[in-house]
């Protein structure tokens, strides 16, 4: 296949970049933060989006989606990058959408997967446990009992966790933490008894939890895939999340940019263009080329995902850790470059920033895949 | 079965009966490339053979008309005949300066009768060419350069010094930017000529690089006589054909950074050479060295990748040879830097019964020093990529 984004995939990108001028423009993130809304992004606007089609983007067509696949998905994402708009796009649309595709029975995909393409039914994943990433460490426990579960636990970082109707929740239902066998997911209605949810004040402002199951009572039909055998699909899913969070980090890494590229072009001192200085002219061409090999890496992944291929979880680290990489190359840059407006809250660029280190972290930072790639390539 | 499939299968053929055994074994060494051309010492029959048989045929330059002696085959039949190649791992037929820079630029902007002088001896590898571009005082400032070319009437007389000139020693042409107006503006005053390395008055001498080879030489240029017609494009026009040029020769350097396929990933040979424990390599910093240029080097293969197919689809930049360039000269240093401390003191054995293939790696590590240098200098092609990409004055 072809590494270029086709017309179809090309037309859907402007169209998201028209739809987010218009609806979730910059001004928008203030709005948001200064508002001290709870929830962390805007109903109104998710609303929208689903309006547009965009929950049902990677839902399959029989249960009421668009099969329209990871590479246009990216695009919109991509854009909501440049824009840093806060959405349930990435917990609902993307990780809970490709959970429930990998794992779910056909009645549980049939009565999720339409209620998600129609933007009535949000989610989120509740994995982490401590700082750092570290799915196959998670010690929540789930037992047996009486022909239901019982859950016992704490999730920390849990995106939109105080603002989703159900939680998929990540539990171990046997062996110890580092083993790949043994852990169960779970579809949980946030309402349920015993489980008590906490946000979390984070720099980017977005919706993050922490969770506490005490005792929490569920049904069997609340497992979601093989009992002890959650973490082929949660790895698959996380690859597609990961992918998609590269995405997003490429709009932010490509918006810095092009914010800075400009503000060169208009900034004197001594007299002159600071864009005119050859210090800067090399620091410019060289951050640009950092960021058009994100651009072809991300397209990869991005294909490979689609295709299902073998490669897309070494694919989907490389992807991660180059743009973590990236991102705080062009994070740190673009506010290097503007010098003492660059640090005022007044001025737009210091959002990227905050938004790009959350996530960077989420589903695991540079360390993190650098690792994981090393350890799939053999060493 | 198509057009395409017919071709497949007459290449096949073809090659089938053509390629001789020993031309289906990889080279050992660089050495073992086959330059051509009327000083060339040929390292077997068969390394004559195959570029006879593959010039008559015009295969060595495969997309070039057939009036010129080239293959004129379009591009898929083109990597139709790679791909067979490929498949019964026949060695390339001809290196040569010739195919890759001279002959593409007589096609664009060469009169009739150069074309049909220079390019079917290209073809079939009887003339190698070299290029006299840099100066002592003109290297990343090129368009400074000061060798003359005195206008005599029917000729000019061409005086001065050229240096950088990839094996001039052996080359039978020379494909030379003079100044032959030096009232002008200094891009508007330069010319583009041919003349033969026989010549009374062209004198190359090699020069001994730091890894002990001499694939350049400086070549002294005295009261040399150049023939009018020998002119390529208009006289004090050259700039624009040298601008062409070097573009051909950034995209040509920039595919270093690509590891050519067969050949042994940095990760595993760090594996033979150190060994894992509990699946990580047993010198953990160097790991991280490692698997950090196994993910730009993917990026970056990527990068190539994407470039070639939006050029087709007729998208993308157009300009990004500078950064290929640039990216993947820097990468390659850096692999060369990695593979040193992957394979240990070792490598650093220069020559002698200890040294591992007379010392290869210490000697490719010292040549990939001079990657980021030639062709135009990464801070040149930086300075390329934020004039003519990021609009910055």
């Amino acid at each position: 296949m072809a590494l270029v984004v086709n017309e179809e995939q090309q037309m859907l990108k402007e169209s998201a970049r028209g739809f987010l001028a218009e609806y979730a423009p910059i001004s928008e993130v203030r709005a948001q933060r200064d508002s001290g809304s709870e929830v962390g992004y805007s109903p109104a606007l998710w609303a929208k989006m689903a309006d547009m089609g965009w929950a049902a983007i990677l839902i399959p067509e029989k249960f009421g989606g668009l099969a329209f696949g990871h590479v246009g998905m990216g695009q919109i994402i991509e854009e909501t990058g440049r824009t840093l708009t806060a959405s349930p796009l990435l917990s609902t649309a993307i990780l809970g959408v490709t959970l429930i595709n990998l794992a779910g029975s056909e009645s549980q995909k049939a009565e999720l997967l339409g209620k998600i393409a129609n933007g009535d039914l949000t989610l989120a994943l509740a994995i982490d446990e401590g700082t750092h990433h570290s799915p196959a460490n998670s010690k929540m426990s789930a037992i047996k009992q009486d022909g239901e579960y019982v859950l016992n636990g704490t999730k920390r970082y849990v995106v939109d966790g105080s603002s989703a109707d159900n939680l998929i929740v990540v539990t171990r239902t046997s062996g110890k933490p580092g083993d790949l066998k043994g852990i169960s997911l779970f579809n949980v209605n946030s309402d349920t008894n015993g489980i008590n949810i906490e946000r979390t004040n984070m720099v980017d402002g977005h919706n993050s939890s922490i969770i506490t199951f005490t005792d929490v009572h569920v049904d069997e039909n609340s497992l979601l895939g093989e009992f002890d055998r959650g973490f082929r699909p949660l790895s698959t899913a996380l690859d597609v999340a990961n992918v998609h969070l590269a995405c997003e980090l490429l709009g932010i890494a490509q918006e810095s940019f092009d914010i800075t590229l400009k503000y060169m072009k208009e900034r004197k001192q001594f007299g002159t263009l600071i864009g005119s200085f050859q210090a800067l002219q090399h620091r410019a061409a060289s951050w640009w080329s950092e960021i058009e090999l994100c651009k072809s890496i991300v397209l990869k992944a991005l294909q490979s995902l689609d295709e299902g291929d073998a490669k897309s979880p070494a694919l989907a680290s490389i992807a991660k850790a180059k743009l973590c990489e990236i991102v705080e190359l062009s994070t740190n840059e673009a506010i290097q470059l503007h010098g003492g407006i660059g640090m005022t809250d007044e001025y737009d660029i210091g959002f990227f920033i905050k938004r790009a280190r959350p996530a960077q972290m989420l589903y695991g930072g540079y360390s993190y895949h650098a690792d994981r790639y090393a350890l799939i390539s053999g060493y | 079965m198509s057009n395409l499939d017919s071709f497949r299968l007459e290449t096949r053929d073809w090659l089938e009966s053509n390629c001789p055994e020993s031309m289906r074994k990889p080279m050992k060494t660089a050495d073992d490339g086959c330059w051509g051309g009327r000083n060339f010492k040929f390292k077997s029959d068969d390394q004559k053979l195959w570029m006879d048989r593959m010039g008559e045929k015009g295969w060595t330059a495969p997309e070039w008309p057939t009036e010129y002696g080239g293959g004129g085959l379009s591009k898929a039949q083109h990597k139709i005949l790679k791909e067979e190649m490929a498949r019964i791992k026949a060695r390339s037929p001809l290196e040569s300066f010739g195919i890759w820079m001279i002959g593409p630029a007589l096609l664009k902007f060469g009169s009739e009768a150069l074309k049909q002088q220079h390019l079917p001896p290209i073809v079939r590898g009887e003339i190698r060419w070299c290029q006299g571009y840099s100066e002592p005082n003109a290297g990343s400032d090129l368009a400074g350069l000061q060798s003359k070319g005195t206008d005599m009437g029917d000729h000019l007389l061409a005086n001065g010094q050229k240096v950088w000139t990839s094996y001039g020693d052996k080359a039978d042409w020379m494909f030379c930017l003079l100044r032959t107006d030096p009232d002008a503006k200094k891009q508007m005053g330069i010319s583009l000529v041919l003349f033969d390395m026989k010549t009374p008055g062209v004198k190359p001498k090699p020069i001994k690089l730091i890894s002990g080879s001499s694939p350049f030489c400086e070549t002294f240029l005295d009261d040399v006589r150049v023939e009018k017609d020998q002119i390529v494009g208009e006289i004090n026009q050259g700039w624009t054909i040298a601008k062409y040029l070097l573009t051909h020769e950034r995209e040509m350097i920039g595919g270093m950074g690509l590891t050519g396929a067969g050949s042994k990933t940095l990760g595993s040979q760090a594996i033979d050479s150190l060994g894992t424990t509990s699946g990580r390599l047993n010198d953990l910093f160097l790991r991280t060295e490692v698997a950090k240029w196994e993910i730009d080097a993917a990026a970056f293969a990527c990068t190539a990748e994407r470039a070639n197919d939006e050029a087709k689809a007729g998208q993308g930049v157009g300009a990004t040879s500078a950064m290929l360039k640039y990216y993947g000269t820097e990468l390659n240093k850096r692999r060369f830097e990695t593979l040193l401390k992957v394979g240990g003191s070792d490598e650093l054995i220069w020559d002698g019964d200890l040294s591992k293939n007379d010392g290869w790696m210490a000697k490719t590590w010292l040549r990939t020093k001079g990657n980021s240098i030639e062709g135009g200098t990464s801070e040149i092609q930086l300075n390329i990529i934020a004039k003519n990409i990021l609009g910055l004055g």
